[in-house]
């Protein structure tokens, strides 16, 4: 099992194939579905964004609340598929990768594949083990979305595996 | 005439959705550890981190996943029972809310224009039968939608019969591909109509994990479903390997002479499910 600090470099990226496990440990952000129309809607408004996307990693996900005591609650990965006509365009400006669960359009693959990024799929339903491997959590963003607002988040050895790679080499594929 | 106080059945509520967010159902847990066994590499991979989760969420106090659902609560009242006290509706939410606020559950309930969040996971999707007795009973399942969302509705004809049940299961199940969080559980209802075709197929994820059909024609489209789902490839995750579904369970109920309505319901892996008679 590869562990792996962000950022990471291209280089780095370009290293992983589809299918390895990985235990990630740095900064990254949770957006789902209406945190990604409010960050598409400053984009076209031409504004800043809550957050650089450039070694900026996007983990598809929306947390529970933080128990007493604890950086963050239970916080597995959602559905990437309903983000596919969101993740070009973010690739495209430098986001090097998203993590998520479940395979993504072909759209997604060419994009992944033109920037070197790379896709990693969490195991969905896994909320305690991801949850407990946040150290910190603060929201950056959109706070009125609640649980679908914006978390910077540190993390530990999330445990992923590499779905999508920077050639386009799928897991999914069979 | 028995009198049930709605205030007894918004604790049953509460504890039975306290519990449900942090555990998973023994059947639930029982096919997981068994399809471990079967599989290797990433699906096996996968298996092992879901019922090390379940460890975690217990340690932790935290719910296994953080999709925890869209309340859905089956009573089954019987009819020598009188309710006093607050409106059943009102008491049930209220069981909903505490529960999602006390144990830390995420509020996955919004409007569906505005998308603002109703900020406490209410309303409950409450149904109520009314049967003989003097019993209430009550099932508890909290309805994560990765794989709601995966679900469908066949209106087949009468002519496409078993092969054409069995088909569109199968094939909602392919269609899903690794978006649901498979291994998943299916449940599908066959017969009644439009929208009660689509309740038996919820009503079929409140059985045990493995468990069958009584009648025999029934209990053979499960296997035959679940034998050629498994063979779809798609695997834990999504990962490939041979358990894409742990189990298919049908309810039936008579329909039409000129329909055959089949609803397939996707729970993903993570079934929670408690059940408590008052």
């Amino acid at each position: 099992m590869k562990r792996i600090t962000l950022p990471m470099t291209k280089e780095q990226r370009e290293s992983l194939r589809a299918g390895d496990s990985v235990l990630l440990t740095g900064t990254i952000y949770t957006a789902r579905d209406c945190a990604h129309k409010r960050i598409f809607a400053l984009l076209d408004e031409g504004k800043e964004l809550p957050f650089p996307l450039q070694d900026a990693f996007i983990y598809y996900a929306g947390p529970c609340p933080a128990p007493e005591g604890k950086a963050c609650g239970s916080c597995g990965p959602t559905t990437s598929a309903r983000m596919n006509s969101f993740a070009p365009r973010l690739l495209d400006l430098g986001l090097p990768g998203m993590i998520g669960k479940g395979e993504m359009s072909e759209d997604v693959r060419a994009a992944l594949k033109r920037n070197k990024a790379v896709y990693f799929a969490a195991i969905g339903g896994a909320g305690a083990t991801y949850g407990n491997a946040v150290k910190r959590a603060e929201c950056v963003a959109f706070p009125d979305l609640l649980s679908e607002a914006v978390y910077q988040m540190d993390v530990e050895d999330f445990p992923l595996v590499v779905a999508i790679d920077s050639e386009g080499g799928s897991i999914y594929d069979r | 005439m028995r009198i049930i106080d709605t205030k007894e059945i918004e604790e049953c509520v509460y504890n039975m959705a306290r519990r449900a967010g942090l555990t998973l159902t023994d059947s639930c847990r029982a096919a997981l550890s068994s399809a471990k066994e079967r599989e290797t590499g990433a699906a096996e991979f996968a298996l092992s981190a879901l019922l090390e989760n379940e460890k975690t969420a217990k340690r932790e106090q935290m719910p296994v996943c953080q999709d925890t659902g869209m309340a859905v609560v089956l009573l089954s009242l019987g009819r020598d029972v009188q309710l006093v006290g607050a409106p059943l509706k009102d008491a049930v939410n209220e069981g909903v809310r505490r529960a999602y606020e006390d144990g830390k559950f995420r509020k996955s309930i919004c409007d569906p224009l505005t998308r603002v969040n109703t900020g406490d996971n209410t309303p409950a999707h409450l149904h109520v039968e009314i049967e003989e007795g003097d019993k209430a009973e009550i099932t508890y399942l909290p309805k994560g939608f990765g794989s709601e969302n995966m679900s469908r509705l066949f209106m087949l004809t009468p002519a496409e019969g078993r092969e054409g049940i069995v088909n569109a299961i199968v094939e909602t199940v392919r269609l899903a591909g690794s978006r649901p969080c498979p291994p998943v559980y299916v449940g599908v209802g066959i017969g009644g109509c439009f929208d009660s075709c689509a309740f038996l197929a919820k009503k079929a994820l409140t059985r045990d994990v493995g468990s069958r059909n009584p009648r025999k024609d029934v209990a053979s489209i499960e296997e035959e479903a679940l034998a050629r789902i498994n063979a779809l490839d798609i695997g834990p995750q999504g990962f490939g390997g041979k358990t894409t579904a742990i189990g298919v369970s049908c309810e039936l109920a008579p329909t039409h002479i000129a329909g055959l309505p089949v609803a397939v319901n996707i729970q993903c892996h993570c079934v929670r499910c408690e059940k408590e008679v008052l």
